[in-house]
């Protein structure tokens, strides 16, 4: 447990203290800014923070493969991989250790958005429930989204690479949605089920799902899962 | 068990296959506490592979390796806590400052703040490098580079210390400086180092493991390595007369293994190779004469560190063994 945070916080540290993580915050900020103003600034706005909230997901799948492309991929490129596999650390805490740190990373750029938030407060007279729903299926889409980057990650050390798979399978896993609009009975049951985007739109409604909750924990799970045997297999090579 | 005796390295029928290819054949050797052992070998002989085997980064297809009593396999964590490990690649975070990089490994390697703290002091020191503490890594030299690789692989006091070609790729008033920093780090640990340069393990280690295509081929100290090979000399002959004619005759002669040409325009020089005690020499001249050539020179070549170890790892010298 303790090497798990060490690497979270290393990882985690090395992000916050590049420009680029301003960069990625600022422009993710005036995005999704500019969605929430235009969602209340029609003639009957609503007190919610819909509008933004599902732009972000979208968001998410372009930035998440970029922000977990050097995970491992760096540390192959580099070397040190080697360094980490020959410390008295487990695999799978290298591993977990950057997955919580790209969480964290996902967290703190979610966090000047509670600034909307208040500002619904200020004017309006906001339901609580579907923002508290809402945040919570940002963490779990987004932290889908990472998971899938960090096993592209571990499979090579070339980075763009590493992006390009994981922006491929995100978006396929973002269309199926549309593909299954198109299609009837059992095939269109089945897209719809394993698309990343179907089982969003609950939380931004205020409802809480468990079957869209052990979706995206699922998915987290088996790619977390994954990507610790990709790694543990680099030994067997 | 007293602690001088020690096993900290034990290695038996290490074999490491990568799909059908053989890249290490049924090594065995040990290392005591304290010693300083070069594993010396040519490109591509196998020494790097060997050293990810017994820091645990791969398994070994075959055999048995413990690092201070520790079976790297079924021991794993154990064994590599005892391990300092200096990669071939010098693993470093390039946008991470020396400091930061430093105590990253060795909360890596379970050690406390505090301690932490003390021991890079101490290891900065130890490798000089107290003025880059706050200087990004990608922004050192190569020679810089490889301090705080081997800062990194001291850091949390190992038992065992392993490095693999820690002089290579930087430039030679750097690498006479690293030799003398592994000199004075040698003196209190166990370390195995990995060179395909022989004067390096010469000027370092106390014991040579040669390795050549995977094999041990030879096992000694340096001097007595040196004394071995004396079992062959080299003759530089300059005669004129027809090629052909002269290498044949040349070849023809006892005791003698090679004949390399190299024509000199008015003459050709010959370089001989022969096994010791033929006294060619005294011979040899008035042998070419007889043939009715024209002889202009005659001296005998000492072998230079290279060559010797060349002609270790050589086929001639393994039919010898055999
Ligand atoms: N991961 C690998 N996959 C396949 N072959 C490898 C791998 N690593 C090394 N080899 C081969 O194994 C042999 C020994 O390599 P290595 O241990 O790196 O030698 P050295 O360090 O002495 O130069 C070489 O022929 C090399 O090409
Ligand atoms: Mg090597």
């Amino acid at each position: 447990m303790r090497n798990t945070f060490i690497i979270a916080k290393k990882e985690s540290k090395a992000y916050f203290s590049s420009p680029m993580a301003y960069v990625i915050g600022a422009v993710f900020l005036a995005l999704t800014g500019y969605m929430f103003v235009s969602s209340v600034s029609n003639p009957f706005p609503e007190a919610t923070i819909r509008g933004w909230v599902v732009t972000s997901t979208f968001i998410f799948v372009l930035w998440s493969p970029v922000l977990t492309m050097r995970l491992l991929a760096e540390e192959q490129k580099l070397g040190t991989l080697e360094l980490l596999m020959t410390s008295p650390v487990k695999d799978y805490e290298v591993v977990i250790g950057k997955y919580l740190a790209t969480l964290l990373i996902l967290i703190g750029t979610l966090f000047p958005t509670i600034w909307y938030v208040i500002l619904l407060y200020w004017f309006g007279n906001p339901d609580l429930w579907p923002l508290l729903t809402s945040y919570l299926g940002l963490i779990l889409f987004g932290g889908a989204t990472l998971a899938i980057g960090l096993l592209a990650s571990s499979l090579t050390s070339n980075q763009v690479l590493a992006a390009v798979m994981s922006f491929g399978l995100l978006l396929l896993l973002t269309l199926t949605n549309k593909a299954a609009l198109v299609t009837v009975g059992l095939s269109a049951t089945i897209l719809e089920e394993i698309s990343l985007t179907a089982h969003f739109d609950d939380f931004a409604r205020g409802i809480v799902d468990i079957g869209n909750v052990t979706y995206y924990l699922s998915v987290i799970g088996i790619f977390v899962f994954s990507a610790i045997r990709s790694l543990e297999s680099r030994r067997w090579r | 068990m007293s602690n001088e005796s020690q096993t900290m390295i034990e290695v038996e029928g290490l074999t490491k296959l990568y799909g059908d290819f053989i890249a290490v054949t049924n090594l065995n050797f040990s290392v005591k506490r304290g010693e300083i052992v070069g594993l010396l070998g040519p490109n591509g002989s196998g020494k790097t592979t060997t050293m990810r085997i017994l820091t645990g980064y791969m398994p070994p297809s075959e055999g048995i390796v413990k690092i201070a009593g520790y079976d790297v396999l079924s021991h794993s964590l154990s064994a590599r806590a005892k391990i300092g490990y200096l990669p071939e690649t010098v693993p470093l975070y390039q946008d991470m400052e020396v400091e930061e990089y430093l105590s990253f490994m060795g909360a890596m390697r379970g050690m406390n703040n505090n301690k932490i703290k003390n021991r890079i002091d101490e290891v900065v020191d130890q490798v000089s490098i107290g003025h880059y503490l706050d200087t990004h890594i990608g922004k050192l030299s190569k020679g810089y580079k490889q301090r705080v690789g081997l800062a990194q692989a001291i850091l949390h006091e190992p038992d065992v210390l392993i490095l693999d070609e820690p002089t290579i790729g930087i430039d030679p008033i750097q690498v006479v400086e690293t030799r003398q920093l592994i000199k004075e780090i040698g003196k209190d640990h166990t370390l195995l180092l990995s060179t395909h340069i022989l004067p390096e393990v010469s000027a370092l280690c106390e014991r040579v493991l040669i390795i050549h295509e995977g094999n041990l081929v030879a096992e000694d100290t340096p001097e007595n390595l040196g004394e071995k090979l004396r079992g062959s000399e080299k003759v530089q002959v300059d005669i004129d007369g027809p090629i052909a004619d002269v290498t044949s005759f040349l070849r023809s002669l006892d005791g003698i293994t090679g004949v390399r040409q190299t024509e000199m325009g008015e003459f050709v020089r010959y370089v001989i190779d022969a096994r010791s005690g033929t006294s060619l020499l005294e011979s040899l001249a008035s042998m070419i004469l007889q043939q009715g050539w024209k002889l202009l020179g005659l001296s005998s070549v000492s072998m230079s560190l290279e060559e010797i170890f060349l002609q270790l790892t050589s086929s001639d010298f393994e039919e010898e063994r055999e």
